[in-house]
């Protein structure tokens, strides 16, 4: 690079890369030309259009996932100076330098940034995250749910799947099993719902199984870090009167259903 | 019971560390707060609970057998985590990381204390006033003691505020700031209690 380089500001950056799932991850540094309003992507996609590292060597483009670039699809979360978050909305304005990146290794490394979130959506099964409606005829319209639950419930729903919660905790590690905040949370949404409740008991004894809601340690560190405001400590505080309850149920037997 | 192993053993665990040894922390200072009012008060109150009906039946199961269970799935629950305060460094992630590291404290003093005190009487030492007296006479054992003694109550204290989470006492997050307040001052007073029983003796 010429004069322009030398004169313009830059921004640099510290990125851990990973060439496959099973290689040792090293560093590597890059420098970027400064533009207003740029975020973490941006950068990334700058360094992709020239992949030259400050050694002024030749090397393979980042990888990293991405998809909604407005923090409501929760692929791109990356470790950022040491915080989980979302790439697509740290801005670089307001991150110290050199910026470090590295891949939530909370979950298995495919690539550079890129992480595989497949346990989350594999605990979103397990729990029953969902509202069973079909049968085999017209079930008609379900129960109402009044306003202001809908409102309520909605906090509740924001959540992404974005792995961040489960990256801070630190009951969620390889010498654990524990499904993490995210995926208990969403039990107390599917629970709390007119027809879902319906099915509330099954999405209960789930949690109450290996690796369930009992694994939670109360760092409170999830509801510290989840970039949608999500009230996971509460769920979880909830949802252990629930399952408290539904053991008594199980054991002594009970004359509701 | 109906339901899961790990979840029984979850809910067990920390229904002991309250009921009966949480309880019984509580007695045992009580007792040898005894201490402050003179050597003769602390023998009368500790021969006492000796002289118990059904002693050895209440030192297994109320005391001996629940602790141990308590302490060693608790060793296991405590190396399990990943502790990572020096990254999120918020006040609640500094109590988890504080209660495994006081769990870890308290079982080393126990088993010394337990050796030093119940062993020696089953074989045949007398425990009372005079024999906490030259135990504490070292400065090294005093320091030890109220390390381990401080370390014990706030495991505890600690332990109520995530005891009651833990089985859905305490949901909401004003709720859990008021018993963080509460078990605070558990902590404070317990350790008032002990400490003064320690110097008692010295
Ligand atoms: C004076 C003896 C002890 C008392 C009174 C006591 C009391 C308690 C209480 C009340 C709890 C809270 C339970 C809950 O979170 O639901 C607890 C948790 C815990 N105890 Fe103890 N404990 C004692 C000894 C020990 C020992 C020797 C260990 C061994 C390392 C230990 C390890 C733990 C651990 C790791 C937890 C956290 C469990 C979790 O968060 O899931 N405790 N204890
Ligand atoms: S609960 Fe929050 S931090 Fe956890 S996965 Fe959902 S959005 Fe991300
Ligand atoms: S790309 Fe969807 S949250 Fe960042």
């Amino acid at each position: 690079m010429s004069e322009a380089a030398v004169k313009s500001k830059t921004v640099r950056f510290s990125v851990t890369r990973q060439d496959s799932p099973d290689s040792a991850p090293y560093q590597e540094e890059f420098e970027v030309e400064y533009r207003p309003n740029m975020n973490v992507i941006s950068a990334l996609m700058e360094i992709r259009r020239n992949p030259v590292n400050t050694k002024g060597e030749n090397t393979t483009p980042i990888n990293w996932d991405m998809n909604c670039l407005e923090e409501v699809c929760g692929a791109c979360s990356m470790v950022i100076n040491g915080k989980p978050r979302q790439s697509c909305t740290a801005l670089i304005d307001q991150l110290e330098q050199p910026i470090r990146l590295e891949p939530m290794r909370t979950f298995p490394v495919v690539r550079d940034l890129q992480v595989d979130r497949s346990r989350m959506f594999d605990s979103l099964k397990k729990v029953k995250a969902w509202i069973p409606i079909d049968g085999t005829y017209d079930l008609g319209p379900g129960p109402r749910m009044p306003e202001k639950k809908r409102q309520w419930a909605y906090e509740l729903s924001k959540c992404m799947t974005c792995g961040v919660c489960l990256e801070a905790c630190p009951n969620v590690n390889s010498k654990s099993d524990f499904i993490g905040p995210a995926p208990l949370s969403q039990v107390r949404l599917f629970n709390s719902h007119p027809t879902g409740e319906m099915n509330k008991a099954e999405r209960l004894e789930e949690i109450m199984g290996d690796g369930g809601l009992a694994n939670c340690g109360n760092s409170q560190n999830c509801v510290q870090s989840c970039p949608k405001g999500i009230p996971l400590t509460t769920s979880i505080a909830a949802l252990n009167r629930d399952t408290t309850l539904q053991s008594f149920k199980n054991f002594f037997g009970s004359d509701r259903v | 019971m109906a339901g899961n192993r790990e979840f029984f053993n979850r809910k067990l665990h920390s229904l002991l560390g309250v009921i009966p040894v949480g309880v019984f922390l509580i007695q045992h200072l009580v007792v040898n707060h005894f201490a402050t009012r003179g050597e003769e008060a602390f023998n009368s109150a500790s021969h006492f609970m000796e002289s118990l009906p059904f002693r050895y039946l209440l030192e297994i199961f109320v005391i001996f057998l629940p602790l141990l269970y308590h302490a060693i799935y608790g060793l296991y629950i405590a190396f399990t985590a990943k502790n990572n305060t020096s990254k999120y460094s918020y006040f609640r992630n500094w109590m988890f990381y504080i209660q495994r590291i006081t769990g870890v404290i308290t079982l080393i003093f126990l088993v010394w204390h337990v050796w030093e005190t119940r062993i020696q009487a089953a074989m045949g030492a007398d425990v009372n006033f005079q024999m906490m007296e030259n135990i504490l006479a070292n400065p090294f054992m005093l320091a030890f003691y109220i390390i381990g003694v401080l370390s014990a109550i706030f495991h505890f204290a600690n332990g109520l505020w995530s005891f009651m989470v833990s089985w859905g006492i305490t949901v909401s997050p004003r709720s859990q700031v008021i018993s963080t307040y509460v078990t605070l001052g558990i902590f404070v007073a317990l350790s008032i209690v002990g400490i003064r029983a320690i110097f008692a003796f010295v």
